[in-house]
């Protein structure tokens, strides 16, 4: 879904004055006042009453308090005990996203409708080629028997005037894998034992049922208790934001990071281990090798495409070298990753070098808090600014291209751009030897790591941000 | 007003209102009626603190003097629409 809707602008909103009261130290005396500021009395409700409202904004804020909504110990319960638990918890799950029950369920199962666009013709094809007799008519208009449809789909293919539609479960139209579906009382649960972690499901809810728990808490704490935190910023961080790259990297560090260690870094060294991985492989009469950088992907082979995993490269990702750089030129530190992908926030979970993670979304919602006016700032570059070709890990199409200029032209690369149904198929055909390829690069996010659930632009503008920032950044290195 | 009149859109460009709605804005042109193409300008502009009041509504977009708040493509364009229509009709 397009960044610029109310679902997206709500959770934003919740994180931003999290962050001001947390900054102000006034959080556990002020948190419970979020959702009567937020939907007061006097607004209209966005469903049914003012007070539903107000428990759906509870819900959203435990998760961003980085609770599952099942860890919920009863209604009563405030948002300032909730708070207080976080401050002082130790560990946090390994649960990435987790389903506001409350926003949820209001979906019905996918289904089949007939509009006002119904002629009643005389051919009525949509009737005669139901293979379960369900469409009838009523006053010279087609309707559907709920009770007999099977879903089937013939009907909308055969009417001539489109009069038929399909009303999906957004959740559930996006998941590639099927990972996603309603319990017996109609409330979408994740399967993680098929969920990949793409957060597709999360980006297309119109409720924003599904919401990632965030690690603000943990990052606030390691500040608090004077710890150095560093934050790993991901290339595509150049497509969130209209100013250069200097600027948005300052901003980064005015709001409270120590400093800034570029993921692009890291990804110079899978740029060198995966070129020489793909000769060796190559070299030994291995057929083709796929990239290991996007955590999604690997996930969707473990998990549904297990014939193709010992193609699937083994070296670690630009984010876990980049964790190794951080952790040597800042030992003892707390270290972050900041990007635009859900399921990166899982590989984190087992990275020993990486502590926390915060999505651009949330960098959005911090800098907000923070008041932090990116234009005003000159700008500063981390002291190591990686190549283009390392920054360009965040594009579709980027970590072929450096592999091939560093491993010679004998590579021949396939990229798959965005990983959905189809694309499934085309992998099941390439784990029984169909890639004409020898090297295959897949990223899920359509674009790229660009193209990331949790990313503040979109679409064109994130594309012309990312090449001005890109030129600019050679300018500048020459 | 002038029939030659080009229409100064500014979008903030501000940290609050590029994170709260605004980021898409910019993309405005492509959406213009074919007859609003030549007469409308779209630039940037930095924060001028409309997002500093307690009960904000960003993103914000000034038409000419005219302040649009929760603006969206939609309404922007609808704003400019309704100032044509009031100008043909006098
Ligand atoms: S950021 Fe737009 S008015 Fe302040």
């Amino acid at each position: 879904m397009t960044p610029s809707n109310n679902a997206t602008l709500t959770r934003r909103e919740l994180l931003a004055r999290i962050c001001s009261l947390l900054k102000e130290g006034r959080l556990e005396e002020e948190i419970d006042r979020i959702p009567l500021k937020m939907r007061p009395k006097d607004n209209h409700a966005l469903r049914c009453c003012v007070h539903k409202d107000r428990a759906v904004l509870k819900y959203k804020i435990m998760a961003l308090l980085g609770y599952n909504i099942d860890d919920e110990e009863d209604e009563l319960t405030s948002l300032s005990d909730y708070a207080q638990k976080a401050w002082n918890r130790e560990e946090l799950s390994p649960v990435v996203m987790t389903v506001v029950d409350e926003a949820c369920s209001s979906c019905q199962k996918g289904s089949y409708h007939i509009s006002n666009m119904c002629q009643g013709c005389e051919a009525r094809p949509c009737a005669v080629n139901c293979p379960k007799d369900a469409i009838y008519f009523v006053n010279g208009q087609a309707q559907i028997d709920h009770d007999r449809c099977v879903n089937c789909g013939k009907c909308i293919r055969e009417c001539p005037f489109h009069a038929i539609i399909y009303r999906p479960v957004p959740c559930e139209e996006v998941c590639p894998v099927k990972a996603i579906s309603k319990d017996d009382q109609g409330i979408e649960r994740i399967d993680y034992n098929k969920c990949i972690f793409c957060g597709k499901c999360k980006d297309a809810c119109p409720y924003g049922a599904i919401m990632e728990k965030s690690h603000i808490m943990e990052i606030f704490r390691a500040h608090e208790k004077g710890q150095k935190v560093i934050a790993l910023v991901a290339p595509s961080i150049a497509a969130q934001f209209r100013q250069p790259l200097d600027k948005i990297y300052q901003a980064i560090e005015a709001a409270g990071f120590h400093d800034i260690i570029e993921v692009a870094e890291g990804a110079e060294k899978t740029i060198d281990h995966e070129s020489k991985e793909w000769q060796e492989r190559i070299g030994r009469g291995q057929q083709m090798m796929t990239t290991s950088c996007c955590h999604a992907y690997t996930e969707l082979v473990n998990k549904h495409i297990p014939e193709l995993k010992d193609r699937v490269s083994e070296t670690p990702s630009p984010m876990a070298y980049a964790g190794r750089i951080a952790r040597e030129r800042y030992p003892g530190a707390t270290t972050v990753f900041l990007g635009p992908c859900t399921a990166k926030r899982h590989e984190a979970y087992f990275t020993d070098q990486i502590d926390f993670t915060l999505s651009f979304e949330e960098l959005g919602s911090l800098l907000v808090a923070c008041e932090i006016e990116i234009n005003d700032l000159e700008g500063r570059l981390p002291q190591v600014h990686a190549s283009g070709k390392a920054q360009h890990f965040a594009h579709s199409g980027g970590v072929a291209g450096a592999i091939k200029e560093k491993a010679g032209d004998g590579l021949q690369e396939e990229i798959i751009n965005g990983v959905d149904k189809k694309a499934i198929r085309q992998l099941k055909q390439y784990a029984k030897g169909k890639c004409t390829a020898n090297f295959l690069e897949v990223m899920c996010c359509e674009n790229g790591c660009i193209g990331g659930v949790n990313t503040l632009m979109k679409g064109r503008q994130a594309e012309k941000a990312f090449h001005e920032n890109q030129f600019q950044t050679t300018d500048l290195r020459e | 007003m002038n029939p030659n009149h080009i229409y100064q859109v500014r979008i903030c460009t501000g940290t609050l209102c590029h994170v709260m709605g605004g980021a898409l804005l910019p993309e405005l042109k492509p959406y213009l009626p074919e007859y609003l193409k030549g007469k409308v300008q779209v630039k940037g502009m930095t924060c001028a603190d409309y997002c500093k009041q307690e009960d904000r509504k960003p993103p914000y977009v000034l038409v000419d003097d005219h302040l649009i708040e929760s603006a969206s493509i939609e309404k922007v364009i609808a704003y400019i629409k309704k100032c044509e229509n009031h100008d043909s009709k006098q």
